[in-house]
């Protein structure tokens, strides 16, 4: 069987030309990503807010208006209730009650003498206001850990600039992941602070396998334009970067149609990732590192010549 | 590169077979697991976590102030016991919020005080940094007559530990009762116990048995009883509340000598009264216990007394008769559960302090059933989706990918199995993502085979350039996302721990699998075939 190309071979993409604008782009929409986290906020889940989480199952598919009523009448405070997945699943959140801890468990009472014996309460999650705001430093913390180590594994691994331009992308990645869910108000819990890590080590990875064949390249053609260095890194690369993607988003559309409601939020983070993390890596991480280029060594000993067409002769 | 010496080709096929091995349990059902192990052959099966099999997450915390509460009313006891033993006067014994003070009455005997007092302070092993860290229980300070005895921090902190270990115990105790499979109890932090109990169908109750510090009192009531709400309540007595019927208020004497402590209960159990037939607790006294009971009712004939449990009073019976066969019966409009459950709270003991619930997770069993079905389905669906893929993309080498991913699963299976990990919905997603981000390394190696191919390489050539050439590559790569996994397993808990540990290793068995499986499995296709071209 001939194997079927999705990538064509020998692409010659200009890609440092739509680099600059490129840039621009992602830069105004990082700011714009910022600024939405700051003025609409994210919906944040129960585990950053505090507060408590039930999943009932009705026999009859539910009246979500006769349930809403029901539920703000208990006086409660602040509460919301969603279909999930089926129409006789219902998703209800209620606010953090005043009064402590056991307040919450009181308000779960209440809910479950309303709504009277015939549902099935498929989850109940409670978590406490200490919890919830240990839950939400540990989060803010862990994301600027990955940073600092996989900074301190680049510079190691790589030279300085280079951990510039993958520091750059990652917080790009971020931003604009945290920015779509403040757009769309998704709710925001701890398995997104797991896919927003995941997505931080998928797009990493692209940008490391770009890097390390810039870095190639580099020892190789030694008098070569910076740019069309890093437009023939790319360009090498090109067929890995959108094949891998591929197949991992072969995976995740997977999960995300079969893998039940439970996940679908995570798993959307992860999708738009790893779609957001391959465009970085080309569009981000390349130009950023053809405008840090000036200061990057170019290794002394003499390279094999400066046509790439001379590496055939090698033996 | 492309040659494997004969050893290395059977180490390689091993360790593959072991993990395979390793995995099988999980096939089986649950009789012909156990048989496994009569043939020395693994028997350990992946547990599914709570979200898959259903049950109760519930993280609790020792209450500080309640547990400071307890620690000041017993310090109070000893000061009055050691100075009334030394027969030393004393006025003015009170709790400071952080301990207690008194002053000595005569001034010649305030030092003679002062040592004795600080006799009550013991040397505590805080257990930190190994052994052999001792800390002071209190900071005893003498101004002139007046002697305080002060909680120190150190002290405090060893306090609540224990308190969080004895805790542990008595919940140890409770759990068990209910009769269900595998609880764990573990402390984590300072000051919390999370409890994890697989498929309960009522968590209510396990939080009930949880939060109830059990602590069961026989004390005298009053002479004056309330006359509904409002009233001063009188000197010497303490407003209870009357379990059953709210509003219903009680006046009961706070004095030690009117109060016989549960603590020294031998044994609880269910029974029922003979006349009405009513579910009972009946209980028995060790014999330090029934001598106090003894005494108590033996004084106080013909009046009544409240059974008291955790400051609510259960009933208010009179006492008939002098009971000193250190048995009794509390009795109070129980349903037989209630009962039962008190008679466990009762044989457990009380707890050292309050404990608060400050998180719970509860997954019903249809909703853990439904994610593993989508979990698998989910899995299943997204292999076959990336081995149709491969075999699109790569042809002959895409299905010696499929055959690595394959081994790649058995690996990741084998190993949690191996370890005893939880496998939870977060980690299946970790799987599905290990399977798409997996072919990877081949992706990579593959690309670069058909570079150095264009670059007219020979076929063995540049098989042999392109794996050579992918390898750093391919461990930078990986690393990266291994830093991100690490990080997430130590801040994450429960299930996205889960997400963690799978996501950790499957990382690890892809650099084995993607890499090392793959070129072994082309080495052989190249001895046997011989290709001419590399049909990529």
């Amino acid at each position: 069987m001939r194997p079927f190309r999705f990538v064509p071979d020998n692409t010659k993409i200009a890609f440092m030309k739509f680099a600059r604008p490129g840039f621009y782009a992602s830069v105004a929409a990082v700011v714009v990503s910022v600024a939405l986290f700051f003025a609409v906020g994210l919906n944040y889940g129960i585990d950053f807010k505090g507060g408590t989480l039930i999943e009932i199952r009705t026999e009859q598919p539910a009246d979500l208006n006769e349930l809403r009523t029901t539920i703000g009448g208990l006086g409660l405070g602040g509460s919301e209730l969603q279909e999930f997945g089926e129409p006789t699943d219902v998703l209800i959140r209620i606010e953090t009650q005043e009064g402590g801890e056991e307040a919450q468990q009181n308000a779960i009472q209440t809910v479950k003498d309303a709504l009277g014996p015939n549902v099935d309460y498929r989850r109940v999650e409670v978590v406490g206001p200490k919890v919830s705001g240990e839950l939400a430093r540990d989060g803010i913390l862990a994301i600027l850990m990955a940073f600092v180590a996989i900074m301190i594994y680049i510079w190691l691994r790589f030279e300085w600039q280079f951990a510039i331009g993958t520091v750059a992308t990652l917080v790009h990645d971020v931003a604009l992941t945290i920015g779509l869910f403040a757009i769309l108000q998704l709710q925001f819990d701890l398995t997104i602070i797991a896919a927003l890590l995941t997505i931080v080590g998928y797009s990493l990875n692209d940008t490391v396998v770009v890097f390390d064949r810039f870095r190639e390249n580099l020892r190789k053609y030694k008098k070569m334009n910076f740019d069309d260095m890093v437009d023939m890194s790319l360009n090498q690369t090109l067929p890995r970067t959108l094949m891998t993607s591929i197949s991992t988003l072969v995976a995740l559309i997977s999960l995300y149609v079969f893998g039940g409601e439970v996940l679908r939020g995570f798993t959307f983070a992860m999708i738009w990732g790893v779609v957001i993390g391959t465009y970085s890596s080309i569009f981000i991480g390349a130009p950023l590192l053809s405008l840090l280029g000036a200061y990057v060594d170019r290794a002394p000993t003499p390279g094999p010549g400066d046509n790439p067409q001379a590496e055939i002769a090698q033996p | 590169m492309l040659h494997f010496s004969k050893l290395k080709a059977f180490v390689i096929v091993g360790i593959v077979l072991m993990a395979g091995l390793m995995a099988m349990p999980n096939l089986l059902a649950e009789k012909s697991r156990e048989s496994l192990s009569d043939f020395y052959l693994p028997s350990q099966a992946l547990t599914l976590g709570l979200d898959l099999q259903g049950g109760s997450h519930i993280l609790l915390e020792v209450d500080v102030p309640s547990l400071k509460d307890t620690l000041e009313k017993q310090l109070v006891g000893d000061v009055r016991l050691r100075l009334r033993d030394a027969k030393i006067r004393y006025a003015n014994l009170k709790r400071t919020g952080n301990g207690a003070s008194v002053t000595i009455s005569e001034p010649a005997r305030a030092e003679e005080g002062f040592t004795i007092l600080q006799g009550l302070s013991q040397p505590l092993d805080t257990g930190l940094f190994g052994q052999g860290v001792q800390v002071q229980e209190f900071d005893v300070v003498r101004n002139g007559q007046n002697i305080t005895l002060s909680f120190s921090d150190g002290g405090l902190q060893t306090r609540i530990g224990r308190a969080v270990q004895q805790s542990i115990e008595v919940l140890g105790v409770r759990i068990n009762e209910l009769g269900t499979t595998e609880p764990t109890i573990q402390q984590q932090g300072t000051d919390r116990i999370l409890v994890q109990v697989p498929g309960l169908q009522d968590p209510a109750r396990l939080k009930a048995l949880l939060g109830q510090t059990a602590l069961l009192q026989f004390r005298l009531l009053c002479d004056n009883q309330p006359q509904g709400a409002g009233g001063t309540v009188p000197l010497g007595c303490e407003e209870l509340q009357d379990k059953e019927t709210p509003g219903l208020l009680y006046w009961v004497q706070t004095s030690r000598s009117a109060t016989v402590d549960g603590e020294d209960l031998n044994d609880a159990q269910t029974g029922f009264d003979q006349r009405t037939n009513e579910p009972v607790v009946n209980f028995r006294f060790n014999t330090g216990g029934a001598q106090r009971f003894c005494r108590l009712t033996q004084n106080n004939v013909g009046r009544p007394f409240a059974i008291v449990l955790d400051s609510e009073v259960i009933s208010a019976p009179r006492i008939n008769e002098q009971i000193c066969g250190g048995s009794g019966q509390i009795s109070g409009n129980f349903s037989t559960q209630e009962a039962n459950d008190l008679a466990i709270v009762l044989r457990s003991g009380a707890l050292p302090a309050k404990l608060t619930i400050v998180e719970e997770r509860t997954v019903g069993p249809s909703l853990g059933s439904d994610s593993v079905e989508a979990g698998f389905a989910a899995s299943i669906i997204g292999l076959i989706g990336v081995l149709i893929f491969m075999v699109i993309s790569y042809g002959l080498f895409g299905l010696f990918a499929v055959a690595a991913l394959v081994a790649n699963l058995t690996m990741i299976l084998g190993v949690l199995s191996f370890l005893g990990a939880t496998l939870t919905l977060p980690g299946i997603a970790g799987i599905v993502l290990t399977m798409g981000m997996a072919v990877d390394a081949n992706v990579l190696v593959f690309e670069r085979i058909r570079e150095e191919v264009a670059n007219g390489r020979s076929p063995l050539n540049a098989i042999e350039t392109g794996f050579r050439m992918a390898l750093a590559t391919i461990l930078d790569a990986n690393i990266t996302t291994l830093i991100a996994a690490v990080i997430l397993f130590g801040m994450g808990s429960g299930p996205v721990r889960g997400f963690a540990v799978t996501l950790g290793i499957g990382i690890l068995a892809t650099v084995f699998t993607a890499y090392t499986v793959t070129q072994l499995i082309i080495s052989g296709w190249i001895k046997v075939r011989r290709p001419k071209v590399v049909p990529l």
